[in-house]
């Protein structure tokens, strides 16, 4: 069973969510940060890293004895990584999608492999629960397949993989959400909460995954929400209200069933409806 | 023309908030909106659109189930899984390299360009504004925030318009290295947590290795003072100045759901004027010139 948690609005409580619905559910739980922009839930379960690994992408080099200069590889990148001038080949690797392009057109086999840095895969355990994430490299502008890269590390056939996914419905969250068995979408009662719900429903739609609601802080704000989901028949599975010592602990690192513990069984029941929402 | 972004690493931190408020107390500018995946600056600012302009994003293959021969050779080219085993392109997956269009043999592979989403011209209550919408599980974000922080400034530059106000996106991944370079100041909103304090490190980080100058604001600052402590002191080692620390208030909420920012809704509150406080250091600050620095005196 993978979940992923998501939301098109930042700052909604996916973080919180997903690591308190590990937290809760304990052993055998793999937790996968696809978040690698700005990863948050090691802050809140403090995982032992035991392994580090730099993930790499394919940028081309070109070796000068053998280029002729025909221009037939940046003739096909359209990414523009690749430019001709007065006969030289000039690579801009920060514009590579490591598409290869260039090394299958490349006669001379002038187009060498060379490898772009894309951010480090962190993996340990945090107690029972198994933990992934990935650190973007700071300026470097893909995020999708290093989200790949924790999804692929994290992999197990059996047991509950949970997902922090990034914020938005653009292809980081694609990537985050693709082929998982459950969204949960976690969302907030207010007019920027609604407007970008509606975006990541559209987006989960889109793929055809059975998904369901938490709302969080979900005593501020207006009704909206609550009448767009009975509307469109989107099961609301938890509700987490404003309160100011969930939101003191969080600011220090703590998760709400550290400082609230009755909250732990209302996770493991929340876990129980999503799973009866997948067909499980 | 100076331009000031508003980012935060984190997302939820109130960037669009301020970003709204700041359209109040600033004078002459234009609104640009360069969070297309979540636009929701309009959800304040009530635009009117005038102009509506499709977004052709990158480019789809799709083979021509005619045409193919199943030679295998896209299949073994694609870096991306995005071709079945029955030669069929998954839209998803696919890249828009062209690698497969260029060197099908048999030319079975088509390659058309696509809408990828909306971009607009609208007139709001503060002056004209350029905002987007990207299509729902699109890339090429980078390249439409690009697109309209590009229309932005033409129209200041015909407008006479001295500021231009940019919401930003959060994270710090291809979006907002589109949405930051060669912005005037960056105006970093961060919150009193630890993910607040590890993301605007982070997103401080991105701004230096970008060299774009920046200032920081701590919102919600009483929601934990200690937390708020160590953010600041943690800016200022990154030669960050603190440009203003505004409370925890629910009337930023109230203000949202009638469709106002807190200026306009409450513009006698201590936090309004935490605001304007904001406001004044961010247009005195060194690289600012005063630009968009309203005489208070006459309000």
């Amino acid at each position: 069973m993978i979940i992923s948690v998501a939301s098109g609005k930042g700052g909604t409580g996916k973080t919180t969510v997903a690591t308190n619905l590990a937290a809760s559910l304990g052993k055998g739980v793999c937790l996968l940060d696809c978040d690698v922009e700005e990863p948050n839930a090691h802050l809140f379960l403090a995982p032992n890293v035991t392994e580090a690994d730099e993930i790499l992408t394919f940028v081309p080099r070109i070796d000068e004895e053998k280029c002729t200069g025909c221009g037939k590889c940046s003739a096909i990148c359209r990414f523009r990584a690749l430019t001709v001038v007065r006969g030289k080949v000039l690579v801009f690797p920060e514009l590579c999608h490591s598409c290869g392009g260039c090394v299958a057109v490349c006669e001379e086999d002038a187009v060498l492999e060379e490898w772009r840095v894309l951010g480090t895969l962190e993996s340990g355990q945090a107690g029972d629960i198994k933990f992934v994430h990935g650190r973007l490299r700071i300026g470097e502008a893909m995020s999708p397949p290093l989200i790949k890269a924790v999804r692929k590390k994290g992999f197990t056939a059996d047991g509950i993989t949970i997902i922090d996914a990034p914020p938005g419905t653009s292809c980081p969250v694609i990537a985050a959400i693709r082929g998982v068995d459950f969204v949960l979408m976690v969302t907030e009662p207010t007019p920027f909460g609604l407007h970008d719900l509606k975006l990541g429903v559209e987006a989960v739609r889109s793929l055809g995954i059975p998904y369901g609601l938490v709302v969080n802080r979900a005593d501020i704000g207006d009704d909206r929400v609550r009448n767009y989901a009975a509307r469109e028949n989107i099961p609301i599975l938890l509700e987490i209200p404003f309160e100011r010592k969930i939101a003191e602990a969080y600011s220090t690192g703590r998760m709400i069933i550290d400082v609230l513990p009755e909250w732990k069984g209302r996770f493991v029941e929340l876990y129980g409806k999503l799973a009866a929402c997948a067909g499980n | 023309m100076k331009e000031v972004v508003i980012i935060s690493g984190k997302g939820g931190t109130g960037k669009t908030s301020l970003t709204a408020s700041f359209a109040t107390l600033a004078e002459n500018i234009i609104l640009c909106d360069a969070d297309v995946d979540a636009a929701e600056l309009q959800l304040l600012m009530a635009p009117k659109v005038q102009q509506k302009t499709d977004f052709m994003g990158g480019s789809l293959a799709s083979i021509r189930r005619d045409d193919c021969i199943e030679c295998g050779t896209c299949l073994e080219l694609c870096k991306f899984e995005a071709i079945s085993e029955e030669y069929i392109i998954d839209p998803i997956a696919c890249e828009g390299c062209g690698v497969c269009v260029d060197l099908c043999p048999e030319q079975a592979v088509d390659f058309s360009v696509q809408k990828c989403g909306e971009w607009f011209i609208s007139t709001t209550r503060y002056g004209t504004m350029v905002h987007a919408s990207l299509g729902i599980a699109e890339d090429n974000s980078g390249k439409l925030v690009s697109l309209v922080r590009q229309q932005a400034r033409i129209l200041a530059g015909q407008n006479n318009c001295s500021l231009l106000l940019t919401d930003g996106p959060p994270g710090i991944g291809c979006p907002v290295i589109a949405a930051i370079g060669g912005a005037t100041l960056l105006v970093i909103v961060v919150e009193p947590t630890v993910s607040g304090l590890h993301d605007m490190s982070r997103v401080a980080e991105l701004a230096k290795h970008f060299r774009v100058p920046g200032l920081v604001c701590v919102n919600k600052y009483d929601l934990n003072s200690e937390m708020a402590g160590q953010v600041e002191a943690a800016a200022e080692k990154m030669n960050l100045m603190i440009g203003g620390r505004i409370p925890f208030d629910p009337v930023f909420t109230r203000a949202m759901v009638v469709g106002k920012n807190i200026l306009e809704y409450a513009p006698a509150s201590a936090t309004a004027e935490s605001v304007r406080t904001l406001w004044h250091n961010i247009v005195t600050y060194s690289v600012m010139d005063g630009t968009g620095l309203k005489n208070f005196q006459e309000q």
